[in-house]
């Protein structure tokens, strides 16, 4: 109850230079929609808070902040969370499924993150490179990442103006401690649309197939007080390990073995010490970038510094 | 988050402070349950990461190959032992000649000899040959978490030390001098310029 009273008083404050309402009323229309009706808190917010801009006639936006969050597309943190954001659309992605209209990639100055628009939600299409007004999004979560989703209520209004997407990159660094297995000379699935790591010529979803070979390295870079999971792509485990996909299939082929891939980048990473930047997935890093840290030491300043310690 | 087991981190630490400590413990009574070594500076470690110059190697091993390697840091040696369950580590040290800069990633073991003292060593995971700059890189590093780990030896909420004070008669105050030491000695030799190690490196690289 007492977060319904929060919510009453919030929304008191909200309208307090509209409309001369009482935090008992709110609270009452509030925990009849949540405790009579079992609507979700944040629906009975909205609905409550909508029937006052009727009554004060008012625009949402002249609530400044509204019923709605507005969080950086980067920093999400919350599932089901109602958002109002202006962004641009980065990139637009082809639906897998006939259920979504539109799938693709939403950026502010904080980040970008995921969105779906659904067919059922009939909404104007979005275009790439283009800014939008936002209003009502609801966050999703899945295995820790975030994303929005446009639903039927939510109002797109095409923004004239250019938005700097930030970069929500992740940068890690430590020793290369370990490659962990599924690395190397890989083989992935050839259907459309899947490009899943073949186990002993198999896919987990087309059964056996004659898969298509990659190069990665899944691997575990440690700075002694935490550890961080990396993925590298083909093109940075190349930069990397400084071996070519061709080269990688000729010396599985000589051995006639794929596991000497990676035994051999084992050989030449591991132990070094790498920072590397990209977007988190998940529990892993995706690296875009990566240095490798063989500078000198600069043991007088580490001297310093640790005298200070 | 994730349901998967989270992984050990590597523990930074110079092979004298390793060497001192014996006491090992598990958090849980699960069969499986990870084993730890308490750091006489106060932290538990089951994986370390280490990073010297592999001195000697010898096949210890009676009916199958055992292999010792000795690795020398700032302060002391490691000893590490690779036989049939480690076959990539062993292999490592079979090709290796020393002197090279070896970087070790490995699990702490504790055997009791006959006169009931402790000895430590590491069982690796990978041994890989590095360069003169990885060795310093983790010269640096290691005595920064021994100084960041007897700093916060005093801290209440510190449960390793106060284990460790519960376990060991030893002086923290010794491994600040310790750490402190090593970086000295890495900026001596900044001093007398780097070449010297030329020669190794393009040994440990072949």
């Amino acid at each position: 109850m007492t977060d319904l009273h929060t919510h009453a008083e919030d929304i008191v404050a909200q309208f307090s230079d509209h409309l001369d309402l009482t935090v008992d009323e709110v609270e009452e229309r509030l925990d009849n929609l949540v405790n009579e009706y079992r609507v979700p808190v944040d629906e009975a917010r909205r609905s409550v808070v909508n029937s006052y801009l009727d009554e004060a006639d008012l625009e949402r936006e002249a609530l400044g902040g509204g019923g709605n969050a507005s969080v950086g597309l980067g920093e999400l943190d919350q599932d089901e969370q109602w958002l109002d954001v202006t962004a641009k659309v980065v990139e637009l992605w082809e639906p897998r499924s006939d259920s979504v209209a539109q799938v693709g990639l939403l950026g502010d100055e904080t980040g970008t993150t995921k969105f779906v628009a659904f067919e059922t939600s009939d909404l104007p299409e979005l275009a790439e490179g283009k800014v939008y007004r936002l209003e009502n999004l609801v966050t999703d979560e899945y295995q820790g990442n975030f994303s929005v989703k446009l639903n039927r209520t939510t109002t797109i209004t095409e923004v004239d103006e250019d938005i700097e997407v930030g970069d929500d990159a992740e940068t890690v660094e430590g020793a290369l401690v370990d490659i962990q297995s599924g690395s190397g000379l890989i083989k992935r699935c050839p259907e459309d649309d899947c490009t899943r790591v073949l186990q002993n010529g198999r896919c987990s979803e087309h059964g056996d197939v004659d898969g298509e070979f990659d190069l990665r390295i899944k691997g575990v870079l440690d700075d002694g007080e935490a550890v961080h999971e990396v993925i590298f792509d083909r093109e940075s485990t190349e930069a990397l390990t400084g071996t070519t996909l061709e080269e990688a299939k000729d010396m599985a082929m000589d051995a006639l073995d794929t596991t000497v891939v990676a035994d051999e980048m084992r050989t030449g990473t591991l132990g070094r010490y790498y920072r590397v930047s990209g977007p988190q997935f998940g529990r892993y890093v995706l690296v875009d970038e990566f240095e490798r840290l063989d500078d000198p030491v600069d043991a007088e300043a580490a001297l310093i510094e640790a005298r200070s310690i | 988050m994730s349901q998967a087991p989270t992984r050990e981190v590597a523990r930074r630490v110079f092979a004298r402070e390793f060497n001192d400590a014996s006491h090992t413990f598990k958090e849980s009574d699960d069969e499986r349950a990870p084993v730890y070594l308490l750091l006489p500076t106060g932290e538990r470690a089951n994986r370390v990461f280490l990073v010297g110059t592999l001195t000697e190697k010898e096949d210890v091993g009676e009916d199958d190959e055992y292999w010792r390697g000795r690795i020398v840091d700032p302060t002391g040696t490691f000893f590490v032992y690779a036989g049939q369950y480690q076959p990539d580590a062993a292999s490592t040290l079979r090709d290796l000649e020393p002197p090279a800069y070896v970087a070790v990633v490995g699990k702490p073991r504790t055997y009791e000899t006959d006169d009931g003292s402790v000895n430590v060593s590491v069982r690796p995971e990978s041994i890989t040959a590095v360069d003169s700059a990885t060795r310093d890189r983790w010269v640096v590093e290691a005595a920064q978490r021994t100084l960041e780990r007897a700093a916060a030896f005093e801290d209440e909420s510190n449960e390793y030390a106060r284990m460790a004070r519960e376990e060991y008669d030893l002086s923290v105050d010794d491994y600040q001098g310790m750490a402190l030491a090593a970086l000295e000695g890495l900026d001596e030799t900044d001093e007398l310029g780097a070449d010297t190690d030329a020669g190794l490196d393009a040994q440990a690289e072949h």
